[in-house]
């Protein structure tokens, strides 16, 4: 139980940080398909919050909202004070860069090597860069992940851990400050999924960062979660710690902790 | 009134393509422009394709060299055969052909890989790393068709004559010199330059089409296939019908 008793101490220390996500009333449907009823939502500063949510209750939906690549029907999504679906393509591509989204299906773009999927978000984010800075940050970004020797390989070539971690290392190549993770550990082994984990801690103590992951592996979820949020029918059916949640008698949340 | 089905979808699928279309204008006259993308897509669309081209260009030549000299013969006017082979490929020959194969291979290619990354969501991938995906896929791979399509249609052109020549030389013996002039002695500049002029249309036609049925093609590998093969049929049908409205339109202009 050592482990819990970390995570509670972990949530008293970064009550302080101020919001930078507030989702609130959030609406999204497909035709009759009603995904996102009024969800709300917030992430403060240096938090990791986790959303929980059965195979298709909108999980990819809600975080392909926060980045703007869906536009709700309805509700507002406040990211560094500004509303997202608002936005134009410019002030989008500014709040972008600050934020790191890792793709549920890897999303690796299998025509570019692995260096050159890396390289792609630095070149079209910093314009001046020079390669060398370049190249520097790739190394780091692959050491990051243990993957270095994979450097010129195409990601067909690579294991589906291995492009999970790839592509976990093009997200964070630009130092976000806020990262959305789509479930980093499915289909993952548990050694592989547990060292994916530790290292998403290790980057947001490192960097500072507050993270959204969407997630139903148990073991990630105890080791990153400061706060879970349980999206049931559309609504923040339920929220708390792990601790707080494992002991609830809600059978519709005790379902995810057995 | 209701319309038919399958006449509400012809109508609702070509309202789309005009309105990609529309975007593609829109977004690809703004910057920033995707210079070495660009680049890229040239030498891949056209590059690739000129062995291709050269090597059914080349047949078609000789072999229509050959089917027509019988009836030539017949008339006693063997010797316009240069002229009526140049007429044929230049006019129409070349282009259509060159069109038909590059709609097969480019179109294709161009609605698989976009299909493949739509669904597998690189496309949304790269529209959170600060890249507009439509003017990097759309607008590079639009604009390459159009360019490189007319080049590969005058190479082809040449090496289709060229074939024609050899093809001439089978049953007598003609210098390279005089085939040429025969044959330019025919072509006139009105020949060359609406043969020239519709393939441009031709290469946008089938980028469009291409990059429309792969942009938009739904979700799993079956969405990918059907991409593909969309991608063909349409496009060289639009081939066809754009060949139809370009001689109509020489025709009025009195360029025939
Ligand atoms: N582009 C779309 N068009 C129509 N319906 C969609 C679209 N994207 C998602 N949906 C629907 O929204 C619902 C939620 O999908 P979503 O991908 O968010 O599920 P999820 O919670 O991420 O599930 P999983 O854990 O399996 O990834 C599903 O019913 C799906 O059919
Ligand atoms: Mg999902």
């Amino acid at each position: 139980m050592i482990a819990e008793e970390n995570i509670s101490n972990k949530t008293i220390q970064q009550e302080l940080g101020k919001p930078v996500i507030t989702i609130s009333n959030l609406c999204k449907s497909f035709v009759t398909n009603h995904v996102l009823k009024d969800f709300n939502l917030s992430l403060h500063k240096g938090e990791n919050v986790v959303v929980l949510g059965r195979s298709g209750s909108g999980k990819s939906v809600l975080i392909k909202c926060i980045i703007g690549l869906l536009n709700p029907d309805k509700g507002t999504i406040e990211m560094f004070g500004k509303n997202i679906p608002e936005l134009d393509h410019e002030e989008l591509d500014r709040i972008r860069v600050k934020v790191g989204f890792l793709f549920q299906s890897n999303a690796l773009y299998d025509s570019m090597t692995v260096k050159e999927n890396l390289e792609f978000p630095l070149r079209r984010h910093w314009f001046e860069t020079t390669q060398q800075k370049v190249d520097e940050m790739v190394m780091e970004a692959l050491e990051n992940v243990g993957l270095t020797h994979t450097i010129n390989m195409m990601p067909e070539e690579l294991s589906g851990g291995m492009r999970k971690r790839i592509a976990l290392a093009r997200t964070l190549i630009l130092k976000p400050e806020i990262i959305l993770y789509d479930e980093p550990t499915t289909g993952l082994d548990p050694i592989t999924g547990k060292e994916i984990s530790e290292l998403m801690v290790e980057v947001q103590k490192k960097y500072q960062t507050s993270s959204l992951i969407i997630s139903h592996d148990m073991n990630c979820v105890r080791l990153t979660a400061d706060k879970i949020v349980v999206l049931i029918d559309g609504k923040c059916y339920a929220q708390g710690t792990f601790v707080e949640l494992k002991k609830t008698q809600d059978p519709r949340v005790k379902q995810f902790f057995e | 009134m209701a319309l038919p089905l399958k006449t509400r979808f012809f109508f609702s699928e070509t309202g789309d393509i005009a309105r990609f279309t529309g975007r593609f204008f829109s977004h690809g006259i703004k910057p920033r422009y995707e210079i070495t993308e660009f680049f890229r897509q040239c030498f891949i669309i056209g590059y690739k394709s000129l062995p291709l081209v050269s090597l059914t260009g080349f047949i078609i030549g000789l072999v229509l060299t050959m089917q027509l000299r019988p009836a030539l013969m017949d008339y006693g006017v063997e010797s316009q055969l240069p002229g009526m082979v140049g007429i044929a490929i230049v006019r129409e020959i070349g282009p259509m052909l060159t069109a038909l194969i590059f709609a097969g291979k480019i179109g294709s290619s161009i609605g698989a890989e976009l299909g493949s990354m739509k669904v597998t969501e690189q496309i949304d991938a790269m529209e959170v790393s600060g890249t507009n995906p439509f003017k990097y896929l759309v607008v590079t791979r639009v604009v390459a068709a159009t360019l490189m399509l007319p080049v590969l249609v005058v190479i082809s052109d040449c090496i289709a004559l060229y074939g024609s020549y050899l093809g001439v030389n089978i049953h007598s013996v003609t210098s390279f010199h005089l085939f040429f002039d025969q044959v330019f002695h025919r072509l006139a500049f009105g020949d060359v330059i609406p043969s020239i002029s519709k393939t441009f249309f031709f290469g946008f036609a089938i980028g469009v089409i291409g990059c429309y049925k792969g942009y938009t093609s739904s979700k799993g590998t079956e969405g990918v296939g059907s991409a593909a093969n969309a991608a063909v049929v349409v496009s060289s049908v639009l081939v066809f019908i754009i060949d139809l409205i370009a001689v109509q339109i020489t025709d009025i202009l009195g360029l025939n």
